[in-house]
Parts: structure tokens; sequence; C-alpha cells
């Protein structure tokens, strides 16, 4: 028993990861129409960026969080200004080269830097230790970044379903010419857009950092399980990409207890049965 | 019509003349790695080059294909045309598989799909027994084609790997000149107006798909029994985007430019092998370049060079 909830919590942690990445995919692809592949090596660069912090310059945890997503955002706004920008207009798998070639460099580029091995972060002393549920033990920096992460979906959520920015979001993602019409600086947006999607990556990165060990291919191997959760969600709705995401990182850990060699394959084959039963995916609309 | 033909006699006959005299002008190991991703490189243009779409799975069936065929040359001790054909075989077995799945979704959704599958096979030969983990199929045996041709000697291996790209290709150049390689033109040009011209359209999508896994399947066969191991390198992500790298280097849509691609490619990574992790930075910036100022690639750019210059001059 404990070992099963042990194992679903992990599945909640990878899952509240992959609800963060596929929101900021989704925001991203809807309105830039970029499949954001470099999203992952972001992803590192923000748990680089909190370690580096820490190690080089003494910068805490809390600060990380705050400073390392914005840090990496404006690594975002700097690509989306140079070299993205370059592509719209063009067929979208230009987009997804692109951020391919960026997502090698970034990595090619840490590796030469850090090597293979794996650099660990400690938990920040007020989250250290864990609580005994009874039917299992808990450790707090676990829960907190179920629930944190589970909190920025939501307001992510809130703003752009629900908010007046949000709404501009929205009818640029339907129209954009007709949105510039009205007078709203598109081209701003898009940056601003393309910064707050890969700053929630680097946000994911710096919750990771003391769970897992900070290394150059962090990134890559979950980018490929998030499109998985992309395929299966659909990027139509962004409360149904938190919804799959969290869902499957659920659906991970309960392999993980019942038959651990299938673990890493598992999002792969529920992508298998969704395009079988439901190909537009669970919240899709084909575009 | 016919002088964009002779054009493209001629190309082939340099590319003949070429293969033909490479064993005695470069090592012919480095010949005959060029010879087997120029064949993955132009099977993976037939798919995003002529129908459209864009797979970053490739890997899968190169990899897939090579393990096959060491499993069959070194546990079954089959002869190694037997070990290429049932490589084949299994890379076309897995290309109907994944082609049928990938095409219910198309654009965007296709790359991600075909990534995840062969991200799904990686994971499968890392775990199983006999691919031997992380260290990989070592020791492939190249034994005697049709039990006579010794391929232990690099020339009559070379010409073996030759004979067979140049099969391949030719199966490539008819499916493009055919009237099945138009209606995947037709779908990658207007996909709801194939459609509407009564074309079962997702039927020529997973046949396209199929024949582009079956002849990059026969490219990594002839990788195991050349180089004479099967690595994870061959189904990892990486392979899956080089491939696309050789196609848009050397000109997607066009019948040489992947092979070009591929020379380059590997010439690069061969002349870098040394500088490390920097081969992953500088293969990204070409990415990037190619991305950004060159998509028509090496050969596109020729051609269109040409056009102009020969426009030119009959004003």
């Amino acid at each position: 028993m404990q070992a099963l909830f042990g194992q679903l919590l992990v599945g909640l942690i990878n899952g509240s990861f992959y609800a963060l990445l596929s929101l900021g995919l989704a925001i991203i692809f809807g309105l830039l129409n970029v499949v954001n592949f470099a999203h992952g090596a972001l992803y590192m660069m923000g748990a680089f960026a909190a370690w580096m912090g820490l190690s080089y310059l003494g910068i805490g945890y809390w600060w990380a969080l705050l400073l390392s997503p914005a840090a990496v955002g404006l690594v975002g706004v700097l690509l989306e200004r140079l070299l993205l920008r370059r592509l719209y207009g063009l067929d979208h798998l230009y987009g997804l080269l692109l951020t391919f070639g960026l997502t090698l460099i970034a990595e090619g580029l840490f590796h030469h830097a850090y090597g293979n091995s794996g650099n660990s972060y400690p938990v920040p002393e007020l989250l250290r230790g864990g609580v005994n549920l009874g039917f299992m033990y808990l450790p707090i920096y676990r829960a907190w970044v179920v629930v944190i992460s589970t909190a920025v979906c939501l307001a992510s959520w809130f703003v752009i379903e629900k908010t007046k920015l949000g709404a501009y979001l929205r009818a640029g993602t339907e129209n954009q010419k007709l949105l510039q019409a009205f007078g709203v600086n598109v081209p701003l947006m898009f940056t601003l857009t393309y910064g707050f999607g890969v700053a929630l990556a680097a946000f994911a990165g710096v919750m990771a950092a003391p769970v897992y060990q900070v290394t150059p291919l962090m990134g890559s191997s979950l980018i490929i399980v998030v499109f998985a959760v992309v395929v299966i969600g659909g990027m139509g709705s962004i409360a149904g990409s938190i919804v799959t995401g969290l869902g499957l990182g659920l659906v991970e850990g309960l392999t993980k207890y019942l038959y651990p060699e299938a673990s890493s394959v598992v999002v792969f084959v529920v992508m298998a049965i969704v395009l079988l039963v439901r190909p537009a995916g669970l919240f899709g609309r084909e575009r | 019509m016919s002088r964009s033909g002779s054009r493209i006699a001629w190309a082939y006959a340099a590319m003949l003349a070429v293969g033909l005299a490479a064993p005695f002008l470069v090592y012919p190991v480095f010949a005959m790695n060029v010879l087997c991703l120029a064949l993955f490189a132009s099977a993976f243009n037939l798919l995003l080059g002529y129908t459209g779409l864009l797979s970053f799975g490739h890997a899968a069936f190169l990899g897939s294909a090579a393990y096959a065929t060491g499993l069959a040359l070194k546990r079954w001790g089959l002869p190694p045309e037997v070990g290429v054909a049932f490589g084949t075989l299994v890379a076309t077995g897995l290309g109907f598989a994944i082609g049928s799945l990938a095409i219910r979704r198309s654009g965007i959704y296709f790359a991600m799909i075909t990534l995840g599958f062969a991200q799904l096979i990686y994971f499968l030969v890392v775990q199983m027994v006999w691919t031997g983990g992380e260290d990989g199929l070592q020791g492939i045996p190249r034994g005697k084609a049709m039990g006579l041709i010794p391929l232990d000697q690099p020339l009559t291996m070379y010409y073996f790997v030759f004979a067979a790209f140049l099969a391949g290709f030719w199966v490539i150049h008819r499916t493009i000149h055919s009237p099945f390689g138009h209606v995947l033109r037709a779908i990658r040009e207007n996909e709801p107006r194939a459609l509407s011209l009564g074309y079962d359209v997702n039927r020529y999508k997973v046949l396209a798909f199929v024949l582009s896994a079956a002849l990059s399947g026969l490219a990594g066969s002839l990788k195991a029994v050349v180089l004479q191991f099967a690595s994870l390198s061959d189904v990892h992500w990486h392979r899956s985007g080089e491939v696309v790298l050789m196609t848009l280097l050397g000109g997607m849509g066009t019948v040489v430019g992947p092979s070009v691609g591929a020379l380059v490619v590997v010439s690069l990574e061969n002349y870098l092998s040394g500088v490390g992790s920097w081969v992953t930075v500088i293969t990204g910036a070409v990415f990037v370049v190619c991305v950004l100022a060159f998509r028509r690639g090496i050969v596109g750019e020729g051609l269109a060079l040409l056009k102009r210059f020969s426009t030119g001059v009959k004003r």
C-alpha cells in the first residue's frame, strides 16, 4: 500500500510537469502556430538556471522560483524576436525544425559545459521532511510541487479563459488580422505569449530540480512524452491539457506499481489506443 | 520535360560513376555508411518531400531493421541476404502498424505521433534482453552472400551495398515517376482536392509510409551488416532528427538531394568526431541556418540557380 501511494505521488509530480509543459505548448501553438520542440530544453535551462544561481551566486530556491523563469522567459523573447518571427506564414513544420535545431544547440552547450552526470539541488529548508498520513509517508516537498504546479495551471486557465488579457489571446488564436484591425499590438502579443509559455516550462524545471538530478538531457526525454500527452489530450482546450497531463502522470505511477517494466512506454500505448478509439484526442477539435 | 529528363539522366550517370569509383577514393566503410544513410534519407524524402508528411520517428525503422538483421545473422546464423530481407520485412510490418495509426491525425500531430512511437520502440529495444541494452548488439558476422561472395572483403561488401542502394534508389525513382507518385504529390499540394477527386487519400498515405519504412529498413539492415553492430543510437530520436537534416540540407522533394545531404552530414560528423559534444551544437546550428535561410537545400538552390541562368540566357 505504501509503495502504491508513493508511486502515485511520483506520478502526480510528473503529471503536474506534463500539465505545465503541455499547457505552454498549447498556448504557443494556438497563437503562433509553432510546435515548440525547444520546450524540453527550456525546462532543462530553467532547472540549470536555478542550480547555477545557487552554486555560483548563492541565490536560494525561493528567488530561483521567480528569477529562473524570468531569465528563461527573456531567452524565449529573444528567440521569438530574432528567429521564430522569420517563419510565420510558412508551413509549420519549419517552426518544429527550427526549435529542434535550437534544442540540439542548447543540449550540446550544456553537455559540453557540465557533462552527463547529474547535479543535485537541495530541497529548501522550509519544505524538508515529511508527514506520516497513516497509509503513506508524504514528503512535504513533493506535496508542494503538486499543489503549486496545479495552482499555477489553474491560474493560467483563469487568466486565459476569464480575463480581458486572456480574451485577447483567445481572439488572436481565432483571427489575428481582425484583432490587429481593432488596434491590438499582435506582434508584441506573440512575443509575450512565447515568453510566458517558455517561462512556465522553466518554472517546471525549477520545481523539478530538487526532485530529479539536474542534467543536460533531462528535457529531451520529457518533451517526447509531453508531445504524446498533447496528442492524447488535443491542443483545443486549456483545461483539457491540465486534466490530461495530471491523468497520464497518475496512469504512469499506477503502471510503475503494477508492472514497472511498462512504465516508460505506457503513455505511448495510451496514445495508440486513443488514436484508435478517438483520433481527434480526448479534448481535441481538428483544426 | 525532356530537358529536365536528360538532366536527371546526367545526374544519375554521375552518381553511378562516383559510386563505382568511391571505394578506391575514400575509406570503404565510410563510403558504405554514406550509401546506407543516403538510402535512408531518400526513403524518408519519399514521405516528406513527395507526400508532405513529416515523420519524426524514422529511426524506429532503421534501428529495428538493424537489430532484426543482427539477430538473424548472429543468433540464427542465417546468410546475409536472408538477414537483410528479414530486417526489411520487420521494418515493413512496423511501418504498417505505425503508419496506419499515425495517419489518423494530420499536420503537426503526425510528427508528434511518429516521434512518440519511435520512442516506444527505443524503450522496447533498451529493455529486451537479446538486444544487449546499452552495449548494443555487437559482433554481427558478415558471412557469404548467396553462399558465394565473401562479404568480409571490403570491396565485395561495398559493391553488395552499392547494388542494394541502386535497387532501393530505383524503386524510389519508379515510385516518384509513376501515377502513384503523382497522386502522392497531389496529396502534398492539396489534400482535400485529392480526396474530392476520389482518391482514397488515407490508403495512399499508408502505402507511401510503408514503402518509406521498408526502404529505411533496408538501409538499416545493410548498415548492421557493414558495421557489424546495431546500437541504441540507431533507434534514438537524434537519428530521426539527423535524417530530417540530411533531407532538408540536400533538398527535400528532389531525387538526389537527400543523398547529397547524407554525404555532407556524414562527412561533417566524421570530420568533427574529435570534438565531442560540439558535434551536437554544430548539427543544431546547421539545422537553424537551413530552416532560416536555406530551405530549398543544396540541390534545390542549385536547380533554382540553373533555371534562372538558363531562362536569363534565352532572353
